[in-house]
């Protein structure tokens, strides 16, 4: 169920900021603690961020939804198209990189989310799904 | 793309962040900050970041890396302000800062770097 459902594309560093400013904004309007604002944000910056510079870009869709039982929260659909992750595990391992960053973004960002999920296609692409409950 | 100004007071370089940082925003800093530092001799940097509401790890990576570039230039970096919301949330992010100095305000700040602080007005002491 979808009260609100906005895309927005990631193929610049400005899209970054605004797949967070749009998270803050529906989190904030469903009533999340300040706290939970700042995790799912801060795991929206590093999803889009990995769409940008490793996926080559894509999009980010972020719904207000509610569960079965009735209980709201905030999901973050990150897409791209790029060459797939080859080994999941690793890429999920803290501190493991394909670049030069830290190798906290996937998960870290899973750490931060209530939910996570991830789907990747070698050749084909990668799409990342992170949901946070309203306490 | 926005730059974060830099001010000098007295010894210290002063950079409070009032926008919402973009990666190459934050490189352009890290490289602005460097020149400051040559350019002032400065011995301090103060990172005011009381109005950013996020800290994900690619900011707070450029955070160690502006301390440890200050720190072979001969300056102390310490960064102020950090919200509580901020600080859990790079904890459980896996991003703990061990080698970046930190302050609750800009004056406990500047107290860290030993810096002057205006001197109690004349007559109230």
């Amino acid at each position: 169920m979808t009260a609100q459902d906005v895309e927005l594309p990631i193929v610049s560093n400005e899209d970054v900021v605004r797949v967070r400013q749009l998270v803050r904004a529906v989190a904030a309007e469903a009533g999340m603690s300040l706290v939970d604002q700042t995790k799912i944000v801060t795991a929206a910056s590093e999803l889009a961020r990995n769409t940008f510079v490793h996926g080559g870009g894509g999009s980010a869709r972020v719904e207000s939804v509610v569960n079965a039982r009735g209980r709201a929260g905030v999901r973050l659909v990150v897409t791209d198209n790029g060459p797939g992750i080859p080994d999941i595990d690793k890429a999920l391992t803290e501190g493991w990189t394909s670049g030069s960053g830290l190798g906290l973004g996937l998960p870290g960002a899973r750490r931060l989310a209530d939910e996570f999920e991830l789907d990747t296609k070698a050749g084909e692409g990668t799409t990342v799904t992170v949901t946070k409950w309203i306490r | 793309m926005d730059r974060v100004p830099i001010l000098k007071i007295g010894d210290v370089l002063l950079v409070s962040i009032q926008i919402d940082l973009q990666d190459q925003t934050v490189l352009a800093l890290q490289e602005d900050l460097a020149d400051r530092i040559v350019k002032t001799g400065a011995r301090g940097v103060i990172i005011d970041i009381t109005a950013v509401d996020i800290v994900d790890s690619f900011i707070g990576r450029m955070f160690a890396t502006i301390a440890s570039m200050s720190r072979l230039m001969d300056a102390e970096t310490v960064v102020v302000g950090m919200r509580p919301a901020v600080a859990i949330t790079l904890v459980e992010l896996g991003l703990s800062l061990g080698g970046v100095r930190t302050a609750l305000d800009l004056e406990k700040g500047m107290r860290v770097l030993g810096a002057p602080l205006p001197a109690v007005r004349p007559g109230t002491s």
